[in-house]
């Protein structure tokens, strides 16, 4: 790891501070975050570990600007995001944040060129949906409609879509939850290749623990708190992870 | 309460706002049948009823004037078991608050009063006292009309000689149910033409009719020949001045009724068919897409063991509650809008009316047409849920596929950027449902054509008929043919302006067997009063040497220009025959034209006319008529501005409702549309709307995406709605085109705008009611789910 990666990894792009969530179901109160610290550096490869109902996805929708926390406060920067307004959050993951969801989220009338379009044409700096496809190895399959193709190739015109933007920021919430282990790493790859050569500064989201050999940090949440915080000295690269 | 019952409410329940609109499309169309039919069926069998009551004759004819005698000759005519002559004459009422002195018609009464045939029904006061002269039963509506009431006393002119003549009792007759006056323009005047019954042996010298009659009525037996009977009274009248026997068909007050009554019968059918077909369409949205979502419940419960047809069951409730409650509602609406109408039609005829009554097989037929389209709608949706095998719905459902549309094949995909092509494909991947959604949202524009196209038409004839072929402002009618020199002494007048003659005779045009009974007018050469139009507005020319038809009568008698045509003169019982100069498409169908000095040559006579036209210094008015009055031969005064005014006031109040009512029933329709299809959209189409979000998709422009599919279905549609309107006006007007008149195809540039308009406001609110529910998208809900 070259001098300058490390010391961007000091750089905090993301903070959150004392962040608690609290939803209401039905007659109960649920706790999903008490309190959490948290912070995303600069160009860092950060994988979040937690079982179900620890409070990660919670944690990430605040991140990303999808949801506020009940108390606590965001900031993307010096920017709060905690005040933001509706359009405000917005205009926040439309120019800083590239999403990656476990289940696509594709559009399934545009074919996969045209997904990663509807990015790049409202993006500032955008890459060509051509070259986001190449990154992704999907330069066969401009044309072709979610509906044919697989699962995997699917979750990799999601991740071309979310690069594509150029985003400082790359949130990927349990990428590959929904597939089988062979198309799991080709995913993973191209999410380590962002983080690589655009430098984006990527969260990785999954319960399953092996991932997180991948990441420079992990942090671990147990029951809407962070239960423990590591760095690797060592990182497999996704090739490497076994599951 | 059964489970699945318990479930049936919740699903109602849950989407409530689309069945009510959906139940709305269904109510317009049970309201327009039950309305129109209940109306049709009241009006009808009142008028059955009362022509039996009243005993109302079978063929009627008037004449010069016959000895009683000749009626003796009629009875003897096979397959004529009554005959009842009377006497029948023109009068005016010069009532002192009025100018304009109504016209009136004096019938004669039979000892005791009770007439075999078109007896007179005495509403209020008592019958005539035989051998009076100076007593009167008054048509009641004109009395009502004119604040008259039994015991007042009014001035009627008999013949130049005015008398006081008291009224005892106000009175109807079928046969003077739609109380037109004499002339040709078919509208009732119940304000300005009475019709008073006085005993006819009281009152025949008054017009040298002692011992002799003008009008006959006959009763015929069940087996007789109509057309054989009106042969033989011709031919015995025909010394006495008749003017040609006509069956109840052409009877001057049932010719009018029957005419309203068909056009009330022709849409009671047709307009409901296709607000059920709407709804039927509207059903097989919503039907679909809440099978598609409860895919996994269906399936459990089929793992369950529910039979299919169970199931199934449970969608034709579904179905049979929204049609259920919108018949109901419908029912109520068509009551209230019969009653509204009825109301109005007897109000307008003076039609005594039975009880309006909604026909319990009237409700029984609409329910089950109505429940019959709910079914049609749902059909598709159940065979795919019989179909369905449990294993397989447990799983989702395939994704859709989506292809690239034409446009794009043929390259210009490129102008719509993603969002657009988002917007197309989902359009191409249902173009029927598109289709048939754009002909929906094309139907709301059409009925509101529709609505407002009677307003234009109307004006049309106001404009043309009242201000651009007659330019008089004031029309006086002179008692019989009069020597020119009338025209003279009106010119004289004080404040008149210009004066010219026209000549106006009752004739019989005839063609081979074919022929008309119509009135022929003759103009002065020159003149610039009236002058002939066509239903298009412009100005056709007067040639000489022989006759004007309308195209009507020519069409009806198989002229063309240049045949020899014959005419009877009823004035003076003699035939001429004379070629057909030329044709003139008038809006009033049956009538000829010729020059004045022609005419009265046919007629051998020197220059006569029957009828002034003038001009007049509006400050003047007062005095001319003043004057005119005291003119001898002079007749019914017509002002044209108060006859326009009184026109209008007639037509306003059921011109407005009927574009009110319409324009109603076109948003139900356009809502219903837009509503439904955003709605069923906006349920498919969430997760990928949110996820846009999610990506940084702001509120409008994922608004646009939803909409923008609506946007364009109800943009396309309206440039067709505007035609389809054209065609339902089309069609209504052929159906309309009856002899008497017809209505001009004219649809102004406002009634377009306004019916776009409409169903673009319509259209709006109901997306901008859906698109409030996109604020409230769950954008982190969806990212947690497999679609």
């Amino acid at each position: 790891m070259n001098r300058t990666l490390e010391e961007g990894m000091e750089t905090e792009v993301l903070t959150a501070r004392g962040v608690t969530r609290t939803y209401r179901m039905g007659e109960v109160d649920v706790h999903a975050l008490r309190g959490v610290d948290f912070s995303l550096h600069q160009g860092e490869f950060l994988v979040l570990v937690g079982a179900s109902g620890s409070g990660k996805s919670t944690l990430m929708n605040i991140l990303g600007g999808l949801d506020r926390p009940t108390e606590g406060t965001v900031h993307f920067r010096d920017r709060d995001l905690t005040h933001a307004t509706d359009r405000e959050l917005t205009t926040f993951r439309r120019n800083h944040v590239g999403f990656v969801f476990q289940f696509y989220n594709l559009m399934p009338s545009l074919t996969a060129r045209e997904n990663v379009a509807l990015v790049t044409e409202i993006a500032r700096d955008p890459l060509r949906p051509e070259e986001a496809l190449e990154m992704v190895g999907l330069k066969e399959r401009l044309d072709h409609f979610p509906s044919q193709l697989s699962g995997g190739e699917q979750q990799r015109v999601a991740v071309a879509r979310a690069i594509a933007k150029r985003p400082e920021i790359l949130l990927c919430d349990e990428p590959t939850g929904a597939l089988d282990y062979r198309s799991g790493v080709v995913v993973l790859e191209v999410i380590e290749r962002a983080n690589q050569e655009l430098g984006t500064t990527t969260a990785v989201i999954t319960h399953n623990a092996p991932i997180s050999d991948m990441a420079s940090r992990v942090v671990i949440l147990h029951d809407g708190q962070v239960d423990e915080e590591r760095r690797n000295d060592t990182r497999k690269s996704a090739s490497e992870i076994r599951w | 309460m059964r489970t699945l019952d318990r479930r049936l409410l919740r699903d109602l329940r849950e989407r409530w706002s689309q069945l009510l609109t959906i139940g709305l499309v269904v109510a317009s169309g049970v309201g327009a049948y039950i309305a129109l039919t209940a109306t049709f069926r009241a009006l009808d069998d009142s008028r059955t009823l009362y022509y039996e009551t009243n005993r109302f004759g079978d063929v009627f004819a008037t004449l010069e004037r016959a000895p009683d005698a000749v009626g003796d000759r009629l009875a003897e005519i096979p397959g004529v078991t009554l005959v009842h002559t009377r006497l029948a004459a023109s009068v005016r009422i010069p009532l002192e608050s009025d100018h304009h002195p109504p016209i009136g018609m004096v019938v004669g009464l039979p000892p005791g009063g009770d007439a075999p045939l078109n007896r007179v029904r005495v509403e209020e006061g008592s019958m005539v006292e035989a051998g009076r002269s100076d007593e009167a039963l008054l048509l009641e509506v004109f009395a009502k009309r004119n604040n008259l009431a039994p015991g007042d006393t009014i001035p009627v002119i008999m013949e130049g000689t005015l008398r006081s003549v008291r009224i005892v009792g106000l009175a109807n007759a079928p046969d003077f149910v739609y109380p037109a006056p004499p002339g040709d323009a078919p509208v009732p005047d119940d304000e300005r033409f009475a019709v008073l019954w006085m005993d006819q042996g009281a009152v025949s010298p008054a017009f040298q009719m002692e011992g002799a009659f003008n009008e006959v009525a006959l009763r015929l037996g069940p087996r007789a020949s109509e057309a054989a009977v009106l042969a033989e009274v011709d031919r015995i009248l025909e010394p006495w001045g008749g003017r040609g026997a006509v069956g109840r068909d052409r009877q001057r007050s049932n010719f009018f009724l029957n005419m309203r009554f068909d056009q009330l019968e022709a849409i009671s059918g047709f307009v409901p068919i296709l607000f059920l077909g709407v709804a039927a369409f509207l059903l097989n949205v919503v039907l679909s897409r809440l099978v598609r979502l409860q895919r996994g419940e269906i399936a459990a419960l089929k793992a369950l063991g529910y039979h299919d047809r169970e199931i199934g069951g449970y969608y034709l409730r579904f179905v049979s509650v929204v049609i259920l409650v919108g018949s109901l509602l419908g029912v109520a609406l068509g009551a209230w809008m019969g009653r509204g109408i009825t109301g109005f039609f007897t109000q307008f005829f003076g039609l005594p009316l039975l009880e309006f009554r909604v026909p319990l097989e009237t409700v029984a037929v609409a329910f089950a047409v109505a429940l019959l389209f709910g079914f049609l709608g749902a059909f598709a949706t159940l065979r795919r849920i019989l179909r369905m095998a449990p294993a397989e719905a447990m799983r989702p459902e395939a994704p859709a596929r989506y292809r690239k549309t034409l446009l794009e094949e043929l390259g210009i995909g490129d102008l719509f950027g993603s969002t657009g092509r988002m917007v197309l494909r989902e359009l191409g991947r249902r173009p029927i449902r598109a289709l048939i959604s754009g002909l929906g949202v094309a139907l709301a524009v059409g009925i509101i054509v529709v609505g407002r196209f009677s307003h234009d038409a109307f004006n049309m004839i106001i404009d043309q008929h009242y201000y651009l072929a007659t330019q008089e402002d004031v029309s006086v009618s002179l008692l019989g043919p009069t020597p020119e020199r009338a025209i003279r002494e009106a010119q004289a007048i004080p404040g008149v302006v210009r004066a010219e003659g026209v000549r106006t005779t009752p004739v019989r045009i005839r063609s081979g067997n074919r022929w008309r009974d119509i009135a022929l007018h003759g103009y002065a050469e020159g003149s610039s009063l009236r002058r002939l139009m066509d239903a298009s507005g412009r100005i056709s020319p007067l040639p000489s040497g022989g006759i004007v038809l309308t195209t009507a009568l020519a069409d009806t008698l198989r002229l063309a220009v240049g045949d020899p045509v014959e005419v009877v003169l009823h004035e003076q019982n003699r035939t001429r025959t004379v070629p057909v100069t030329g044709l003139v498409d008038e809006m009033f169908g049956m009538q000829g034209h010729m020059r004045l000095d022609e005419l009265n040559r046919m007629m051998d006579e020197g220059p006569m006319v029957s009828r002034l036209l003038l001009t007049v210094d509006p400050e003047d008015f007062g005095g001319v008529e003043a004057r005119l009055m005291e003119m001898s031969r002079v007749g019914e005064i017509t002002h044209k501005q108060r006859a326009v005014e009184r026109i209008r006031e007639v037509a306003a109040d059921p011109q407005t409702a009927l574009v009110l009512v319409l324009s109603l029933f076109g948003s139900i329709i356009a809502i219903g549309v837009v509503y439904n299809n955003t709605r069923v959209a906006l349920s498919i189409r969430a997760r990928d709307l949110a996820s846009l979000r999610v990506i940084g998709f702001t509120r409008r422009e994922i608004s646009g995406i939803l909409l923008g599919e609506q946007a364009i279905q109800v943009l396309l549609a309206i440039p067709v709605g505007l035609l389809v309107g054209r065609l339902l006006v089309s069609q209504l007007v052929a159906t309309m085109d009856l002899e008497e008149y017809r209505l001009p195809l004219v649809i102004t540039t406002e009634t377009y705008a306004f019916a776009a308009s409409v169903v673009l406001a319509a259209a709006l609110a109901s997306a901008l009611l859906v698109r409030r529910r996109l604020d409230r998208l769950d954008l982190i809900g969806v990212l947690k789910e497999r679609e």
